[in-house]
């Protein structure tokens, strides 16, 4: 700040200077720990302090019912028995298969973008219909499916029927069709989102590429997969990755459409860590269950930090 | 040049046809949500109602034995609290995160959103527990503040936040105007269309909600509508035109909203995307 080219004038500019530039330093260490104390308090209180508690239970056999003299620690005995417990595998398992959900959302939402980007008139008027499940309620949506996929007179079937199918499926009512019934309601609501995310990756790809492209002949299915589909990477790497977050997280579809039925064939982690902890009231193990969801989870994200570097062209 | 325009009407009608396919559920909910339980499972779909009953179903929903209009009030107070809280709390730490420099600052920006990555479910129980210590268990007051701690918006507002011109601060500091002015006077009104965006996308995630109040309320008199419409459709079983009325009900308030609102949403959930 100084530039010192003779004594006195140095001590007159600086001195004040510094004084001032300190007091404002002050002021904004004062100003920056008031503007963000309410977000603080709160993430700290309803999300840091429960994720150490939870790391904490995992390790007892407590349930929130007996209170704190029922605590006791019991090691690694949760974790144990989540390794040998069939109705976690299955979940997990559930889980693993519904992540198929989100390349198949991706394809049609990238189909469907780009043609609307290029060809259509009204395009406005597409991006609201699309977008129309992702703000309806899984609540609405569950109950208005579970009368769709009605295995006798509901209206899918009815239709399967009238095309010649003799014995439609049960749907919902049958473990082996169940999850597949479920991935085709996921794929349903995530598209409009898939969707509109595409479509501004699209705006941002210059059309001097095109022009360029369509100088030196090559044909529009050339150009989608030398121009479109590289450029876009970063846009479908973060699709994927939100997709398969995503997916670990479906609940309240779950809840209301199936309550994990039928025998377990619907049942997802986050459906059986609530039952377990509110239904059978097992803190711990819940507890446990809830600590291997944020590790999977954690691991995800590593991949995408590393993944981004490699793969993506930016 | 014709042959393109040609295409163009082609791809927009076949388009159409898929759009109109996509949106059928919607339609046949709205279809049986009109018709006397008797036509609603009939095949061929009628999908005008031969035989109207509208207003005997809505009725029914609404003034009928299940408190529907009380959830309804519920909903609303608990979603216009919480999206208030939530952008208040959410701006001003955007603020803090992205215009004010002090000690510690990238420290516990990196903390809060770390928190992004917790699924909900895994705190689910020391929540619950904490929630009874704290007297805050079946109170409208808990849920509004479970929805305010989510982080999303911090990190939304924080990135257009940050294209605001440092100059334009500087400025206003050297005319002696504090934090706090800046921040409302001039921070807020340039980063409205974000604000209006999270304000959206909050009411809408709110209003959905089912997760938070199944676990954190207790009394029916404080039920929001989602728990509303899961117990009248237990309630009501097998009246498909009944419990499709209510779904209608339920997604109808939230439509007209996106419907006025959609530039914003469509525009804002891809900006946060593809910009984070």
């Amino acid at each position: 700040m100084e530039v010192i080219t003779e004594e006195g004038t140095a001590k007159r500019s600086g001195s004040p200077g510094i004084s001032k530039m300190r007091k404002q330093s002050f002021y904004d260490n004062i100003a920056g720990y008031l503007f963000i104390a309410p977000m603080l308090i709160l993430t700290v209180t309803l999300v840091i302090i429960p994720i150490l508690l939870s790391g904490v239970i995992s390790f007892s056999n407590w349930n929130f019912v007996s209170g704190l003299d029922g605590f006791g620690f019991v090691g690694l005995d949760n974790y144990t028995r989540l390794v040998q417990d069939e109705s976690f595998h299955r979940s997990l398992y559930n889980n693993l298969i519904m992540i198929g959900v989100v390349p198949v959302a991706m394809f049609l939402a990238l189909v469907l973008a780009v043609l609307i980007n290029k060809a259509t008139y009204f395009k406005t008027f597409f991006k609201v219909i699309y977008f129309m499940p992702f703000i309806s309620s899984f609540v609405a949506i569950a109950l208005l499916w579970r009368v769709l996929y009605h295995p006798n007179n509901g209206p899918i079937n009815g239709f399967l029927r009238s095309i010649g199918f003799e014995h439609p499926p049960m749907w919902l009512a049958d473990p082996k069709f169940a999850l597949v019934s479920v991935m085709i309601i996921m794929v349903w609501t995530s598209l409009g989102f898939n969707m509109v995310i595409y479509l501004a990756g699209l705006q941002n790809i210059s059309r001097d590429l095109y022009e360029a492209a369509d100088v030196d002949g090559a044909s529009p299915l050339r150009q989608f997969f030398r121009i479109t589909l590289p450029l876009l990477s970063p846009t479908s790497f973060f699709l994927l990755i939100t997709g398969v977050v995503g997916s670990f997280k479906v609940f309240d579809l779950i809840m209301v459409l199936t309550g994990g039925g039928p025998a377990g064939s619907t049942s997802v982690i986050v459906y059986y860590l609530y039952e377990v902890a509110f239904v059978n009231l097992e803190s711990g193990y819940a507890s446990a269950m809830g600590i291997i969801l944020l590790i999977l989870i954690l691991l995800v994200t590593l991949f995408q930090w590393v993944g981004q570097k490699k793969w993506v062209n930016y | 040049m014709r042959s393109i325009k040609l295409n163009r009407v082609i791809v927009t009608i076949f388009m159409g046809v898929a759009g109109i396919l996509f949106i059928m559920p919607f339609l046949w909910m709205l279809s049986a949500s009109f018709k006397p339980e008797l036509d609603v499972m009939k095949y061929p779909i009628e999908w005008i109602p031969s035989k109207w009953n509208m207003v005997e179903n809505y009725k029914q929903v609404w003034a009928g034995a299940v408190p529907f209009t009380l959830y309804y009030w519920n909903t609303t107070k608990v979603t216009l609290m919480s999206t208030a809280l939530s952008l208040i709390i959410s701006a001003m730490a955007a603020y803090g995160f992205s215009k004010i420099i002090f000690k510690g600052r990238d420290i516990l920006f990196l903390v809060v959103l770390a928190t992004f990555m917790i699924p909900t479910q895994a705190i689910l129980v020391p929540q619950f527990i904490m929630y009874r210590w704290l007297g805050l268990f079946d109170s409208h007051f808990g849920l509004v503040l479970l929805a305010a701690s989510g982080v999303l918006g911090t990190f939304l507002l924080r990135q257009f936040f940050l294209g605001i011109h440092d100059e334009i601060i500087e400025s206003a500091r050297i005319d002696a105007a504090g934090h706090w002015t800046i921040f409302m006077r001039i921070a807020m009104p340039l980063v409205q269309p974000a604000l209006a965006t999270y304000m959206i996308l909050r009411f809408i995630w709110t209003w959905n909600d089912y997760q938070n109040p199944l676990i954190f309320l207790r009394s029916d008199s404080l039920f929001t509508l989602q728990l509303g419409i899961r117990k009248f459709a237990d309630f009501s079983g097998e009246f498909y035109s009944l419990m499709m009325a209510g779904a209608v009900s339920a997604i109808l308030p939230l439509l007209i909203i996106f419907m006025i609102g959609q530039k914003q949403v469509i525009e804002g959930v891809a900006m946060g995307s593809v910009k984070g």
